[in-house]
Formats: C-alpha cells, sequence, structure tokens
C-alpha cells in the first residue's frame, strides 16, 4: 500500500494527503492499494507541486496498524512523529497536547 | 574581531533584499521549486524531514555577545527554541518556516552575520583553529587570513558553480586542532627560517564516501601569495575537476586521478601567470586585516594563580572542570576555556535559547566579549583571566554548560542523523546519547584519557566518522539501522582515515561494542599515558577484531 507525502512549500512542515486535501498527520492518510490509485495520488502530487502548494512530494510504502495509517520505513516513521530525541517537538508532541 | 566595513554591510543588505525579493516571488508561485532551490541553497536554506533548515555563517567559529544573543533570540522567536552547532563552526535552525526566512536574515544583518555559501558547490565558511589569537602554541592568528579567503570567496564569480562544494581550512599552531588535511585545501599559517610569515599548503583532503588525506603541494607559500595561489588551485580544479559524477566531483578525486605531482605541477604553472598580478596582497591589506584581529587588551592579573589554587581546595567539580576544559593562553595570567555543549545524555552541539543568551552574558562580563564556535561542536571562551575562572565556571553551572569532558569519550562529534537530516540512513544522535550515559562517570573518563568519537548517519560523514579514533557510521540495512565501526581515524597534524573493524552492529549492540574497545584497549596500553590512538598504531585492528568477533568465529 502506498500513501501520499510531501512538505508544505510556506513552512516545510511534513504533510500527507488525506481525504482530498494535505493533513499535517499520516493517520487518516488516503491508501492506494493498486497500481491505479497510486497513478492517481501520483497525479494530485504532481498538481500540487505545479500549483505551488507543497514540495518534495513522493509515494511512500504504508501499512494499517490498529486502523491507523503509518509508515513502513523508519525514515517515515521519524518524519511522521518528529525527532526520536525530542518527543517535546514534532507531530508526536502536537499529539500528546 | 572584524567589524563589516561599509562594503560589507551594502553587500550582506543587498542580499537580503534580493533573497526577500526570492522568497515572496517563490511564495506567490512566481518561480518553481526548481528554480528556487538553487536560490535557497545559495541562502543556506534546505529542506529536511521535518521542516525547512537554515544554516547560519559564523566565519571561522568567530562570534560576539551580541551575535550569540541574536542567535537565542531567532531561536525562540522563529524556531522552536534551539539551535545546533556544526563542525563547521556554523548554528543550524531545524524549524524556520520559509515565510520567516526574509525576516530571520535581517535581524542576522543587524549584527553582522548571514547565510550566504553555507551551502552550494562554492567555496563555503572557512574554518580555523577554535583557539586562534590565545593559543600559546601558535606563530600567528591564523584569522586574518580566513578573513581574507572570506572576502574574496564570497560571490566570487569565477568560483561560484564549481564541481562541487569547496572547504578551505587555516591553522596557526604546529598541534592541528582545525582538521586541515581533511579539507579541499589545508593552509598551516606558518614562520621560514627568516621568521616571515607563510603557509605550507595541503589540498585534496575530505571525507565522505570516498574519505582521502591531503597531500601536501607547497612546504612555504608566502602570505602575500594566498589569493594568487588559492586561485590557481581553484582554476585547475575547476576545469578539470570532473562533473559528469556526483561522487566523483570533489578534487580529492581529481588529485588521487591526477597523481599530486602532476597536479603540484598543473598548479604551480597555473601560478605562475597569477602570481605577481593584481592578487598579490599589499602588505598594508594584510596588516590592515590583521588589526581587526588584535587580541583584546590583556591586563596583567597575577592574582590568578592563587585564586585558582583556593578555588580548586574548595571546589572538586571546578578542579576537574580546570583540569579538562581550560587550556594554556599565550597570556600567563589567562586561559581559554571550553564550554562543552556534550553534557551526559544531551545532543552534542545543541544549545537553548536562554543558553545561549546567558553564554554571551558571560563572554560580556568575563571573555572581552569573543567566542569561539569549535569544529568538534562546542563554544571556546578564548581569553578568561584565570582570576575569574571560578566566576566562569559558577555561571556556567548554573546554566547546565560545565561537563568536564572536552576531548574525552563523551565529547562525541554526532550529526543530526535520521531525526533530522532528510539524507541519513540511520540515526546518529541516540547512539552518541547511549554511549554518553554508558561512559557518564567523569572518573572512568579521565581514566580513559583522550578519545574522539565521532559519529555519522550516513556515508556522507558530517560527523567526521572516518577521522574518529573510533568511528560510527550509521546505515540501512534491510530496513533497519545498522552500525559500522572504524578504528584509527585521526584528524590532527598526523591525519589518518580509520579502519573498518569488522561487521556492524545494530542500535541495542553498538554501544557495548564500544566499551569492549576501550577496555581492550585499557587492557593493553603500554600505561595511562598511552593515548587510544597512540595504542592503536602501535597494536593494530586485530586485539580489537579479537575481543569484538572472536566469539562468533568460535561459534561458527
Amino acid at each position: 500500500m502506498k500513501i501520499l507525502t510531501a512538505n508544505r512549500l510556506t513552512d516545510g512542515i511534513a504533510v500527507w494527503y488525506a481525504d482530498g486535501g494535505w493533513a499535517e498527520t499520516v493517520g487518516q492518510a488516503d491508501l492506494a492499494h493498486d497500481k491505479a490509485a497510486e497513478d492517481r495520488l501520483e497525479a494530485i502530487g504532481a498538481k500540487a507541486y505545479a500549483d505551488n502548494e507543497v514540495v518534495d512530494v513522493n509515494l511512500i510504502d504504508a501499512e494499517v496498524v490498529d486502523g491507523v495509517v503509518e509508515p513502513v520505513r523508519l525514515r517515515e516513521k521519524i518524519r511522521a512523529a518528529g525527532p526520536t530525541i525530542r518527543g517535546d517537538l514534532g507531530k508526536q508532541a502536537e499529539r500528546a497536547a | 574581531m572584524y567589524r563589516y566595513d561599509e562594503f560589507d554591510h551594502d553587500f550582506v543588505q543587498a542580499r537580503v533584499a534580493e533573497f526577500s525579493d526570492q522568497v515572496q516571488r517563490r511564495l506567490s508561485g512566481e518561480i518553481s521549486e526548481d528554480q528556487f532551490r538553487p536560490l535557497r541553497l545559495m541562502n543556506g536554506v534546505y529542506l529536511q524531514l521535518h521542516a525547512y533548515m537554515l544554516r547560519i555563517a559564523v566565519p571561522y567559529g568567530t562570534l560576539n555577545g551580541k551575535q550569540l544573543r541574536m542567535l537565542g533570540h531567532i531561536a525562540r522567536k522563529y524556531d522552536k527554541g534551539y539551535g545546533h552547532f556544526t563542525t563547521r563552526q556554523n548554528i543550524q535552525f531545524n524549524w524556520p518556516a520559509l515565510s520567516d526566512i526574509p525576516a530571520i536574515l535581517a535581524d542576522l544583518a543587524s549584527v553582522e552575520m548571514h547565510a550566504i555559501q553555507t551551502s552550494g558547490n562554492c567555496i563555503r565558511n572557512v574554518t580555523a583553529d577554535h583557539f586562534a589569537g590565545a593559543a600559546a602554541d601558535e606563530v600567528a592568528d591564523p584569522r586574518p587570513y580566513a578573513e581574507i579567503l572570506r572576502q574574496w570567496s564570497s560571490v566570487h564569480p569565477e568560483f561560484s558553480f564549481l564541481p562541487r562544494k569547496f572547504k578551505i581550512a587555516v591553522t596557526g599552531a604546529e598541534r592541528d586542532r582545525a582538521a586541515i588535511q581533511t579539507h579541499d585545501i589545508g593552509l598551516h599559517l606558518k614562520k621560514n627560517a627568516d621568521g616571515e610569515l607563510g603557509f605550507a599548503v595541503y589540498i585534496g583532503g575530505g571525507q565522505g564516501r570516498t574519505p582521502m588525506v591531503a597531500r601536501k603541494i607547497r612546504d612555504f607559500l608566502p602570505e602575500a601569495d594566498l589569493l594568487s595561489y588559492c586561485t590557481a588551485i581553484l582554476r585547475v580544479y575547476n576545469l578539470y575537476g570532473r562533473r559528469d559524477n556526483k561522487y566523483k566531483a570533489r578534487i580529492k578525486i581529481l588529485v588521487h586521478e591526477t597523481g599530486v605531482e602532476e597536479i603540484t605541477r598543473q598548479v604551480e604553472a597555473e601560478w605562475q601567470e597569477l602570481k605577481d598580478a593584481e592578487l598579490k596582497l599589499p602588505d598594508a591589506d594584510i596588516r590592515a586585516i590583521q588589526a581587526y584581529f588584535a587580541p583584546p587588551a590583556l591586563t596583567d592579573r597575577p592574582e590568578g594563580d592563587q585564586a585558582v589554587k583556593l578555588a580548586r581546595l574548595d571546589s572538586k567539580g571546578f578542579s576537574d572542570w580546570l583540569d579538562q576544559n581550560v587550556v594554556t593562553h599565550h597570556h600567563p595570567d589567562y586561559a581559554a576555556v571550553t564550554i562543552s555543549l556534550k553534557g551526559i545524555g544531551e545532543v552534542p552541539g545543541d544549545a537553548s535559547d536562554s543558553q545561549m543568551e546567558a553564554v554571551a552574558d558571560i563572554a560580556e562580563k568575563y571573555a572581552f566579549d569573543e567566542l569561539r564556535v569549535s569544529h568538534e561542536q562546542n563554544l571556546i571562551l578564548p581569553h578568561v583571566a584565570r582570576a575569574d575562572l571560578k566566576a566562569v565556571y559558577d555561571a556556567l553551572v548554573d546554566i547546565g554548560l560545565a561537563t568536564a569532558n572536552s576531548n574525552l569519550i563523551s565529547d562525541i562529534i554526532s550529526c543530526p542523523g535520521l531525526d533530522y537530516c532528510a539524507l541519513a540512513t540511520a540515526r546518529s544522535i541516540p547512539i552518541a546519547q547511549e554511549i554518553s550515559q554508558r561512559f557518564a562517570s567523569l572518573e572512568r573518563q579521565r581514566e580513559i584519557g583522550e578519545l574522539k568519537l565521532k559519529i555519522s548517519g550516513c556515508i556522507n560523514a558530517c560527523g567526521h566518522h572516518h577521522v574518529g579514533h573510533i568511528g560510527i557510521l550509521g546505515v540501512e540495512k534491510k530496513g533497519s539501522e545498522l552500525y559500522q565501526v572504524t578504528l584509527g581515524g585521526s584528524a590532527d597534524e598526523n591525519t589518518s582515515v580509520g579502519e573498518i573493524i569488522g561487521r556492524g552492529f545494530s542500535s541495542d549492540e553498538i554501544t557495548d561494542a564500544i566499551e569492549q574497545i576501550v577496555e581492550t584497549y585499557l587492557g593493553l596500553r603500554l600505561n595511562p599515558q598511552e593515548k587510544f590512538i597512540d595504542a592503536y598504531r602501535r597494536v593494530g585492528p586485530a586485539p580489537f577484531k579479537e575481543a569484538l568477533y572472536a566469539g562468533e568465529t568460535k561459534a561458527a
């Protein structure tokens, strides 16, 4: 399964494509289960890049754990949570708040 | 220290205006990311995992209190309350919004700072010995030459689009504290038999995926010829350096592939065309720049000896700190102080906004308003009267920056690694923290003695692992972090590249492995004076391999 991720142009914050827009957390990201869905996400990413909404657009591997979308690779897990050494920063801090 | 003249002010202000305009045009969609990327990189703006990152230049690592206070202000106002000091003697902020960067650059310009040429394929911030101007063993302060190189290399039209980035370092002492042999150009300021100043010139050092020790191509270059000779080197590199392969584009590859004799011949031939032309430095210009770096008026403070003696008796903490973090100054009543940014279990090189402000206060009150950033990711107070050392120590204790571990195993260089960096393949900071905690006992660290441990989170080697006495390289293998250990590297006047000792270790195993290496060293050293690096050079890798892997071989 794949999800679409990028960084927002204005502040560089990591975002994931979910439900017709760019969400600041990964949990509800739109999942692509097949090649056609991946192509759709890729096209959405290309358009958002061209429209100067986001930069560094990528399709990444994801899985669903307890009903929540999670990236597979460590790099993407850290992007989705924040620095592992600073639990007070990044998405993990916002979730805790 | 150096003060901007009218030209510098205009130049930096013009750049702030230009880049602010570029940011506005990017935000409004007038220019694309492909157009903007090279522009933002020329101004130190990267995109990392969580956000943009801004790298700010600290030329040759020299700062004053007002500047450090401004960095604290930027950390608080625009970032998340901290900054990260780097191995290029710069500082990075991890969370700035692109839309705030024009305001940050305007704030920086108000204290004569900028982010120009902190990225891109140009000549980067010139680094220098962090004890420059204070060290008892230097022949002259190397920073005036670093400043001359800065002026020459700033938006140099010929050298703004090199095959790859280009790094220069200068030291003024035989004991190399600036790691010059790991640089594209390394300059060792020295005197010849007639007492004239000049440089031994090294080229082609570098780390990354192909580590190489620089080669000396000239034993003595008169100071007046600094710019013409560097221009000759850069011209040869710019002409012949490879542009077809990013991984082979540094000058080290050119030197290696061409051969040092041939490249020396090419540089010397080019220099013959340049040496007596307009790049020759007029003596008056060198002296004018040197005047900016005149040491502060250090009045005699002979009461320091007695004050230090008494304070030692009073406080073991002070005594330990004095032994570890305070070094000899060229004036007997003064000392240079290392402020460790390597508190046990802390993030190497990080300082909070309030710590930066407090250190600025200390520098203004006790250190003639002078500060340095070391390439080992610490801060330095270069001129402190010995009589004031206890007061400085107490003030550092108050802000948690009095860890007495300079040059010990917990004084670790670490890149940001996968916790922040888009290029990283593994985390480095948590490994640094765990090793630091394992060796938390100062008594144990001092028993081990000088040991330079350096960690990189990918093969680009920003954490200098190749030249660590113990180096750790984090890679990704089958989806997990794996840590490869190198031994025997060093970045001083006897620079060497460490050797891979064997298979890598998981994040759960790496600290145990490091401890085993250290215990092996303690068991085989001839005496407590034999440092880790000297012992390694004497015995080689075999005993360490045996200690780490013998069990496996037997089991197999």
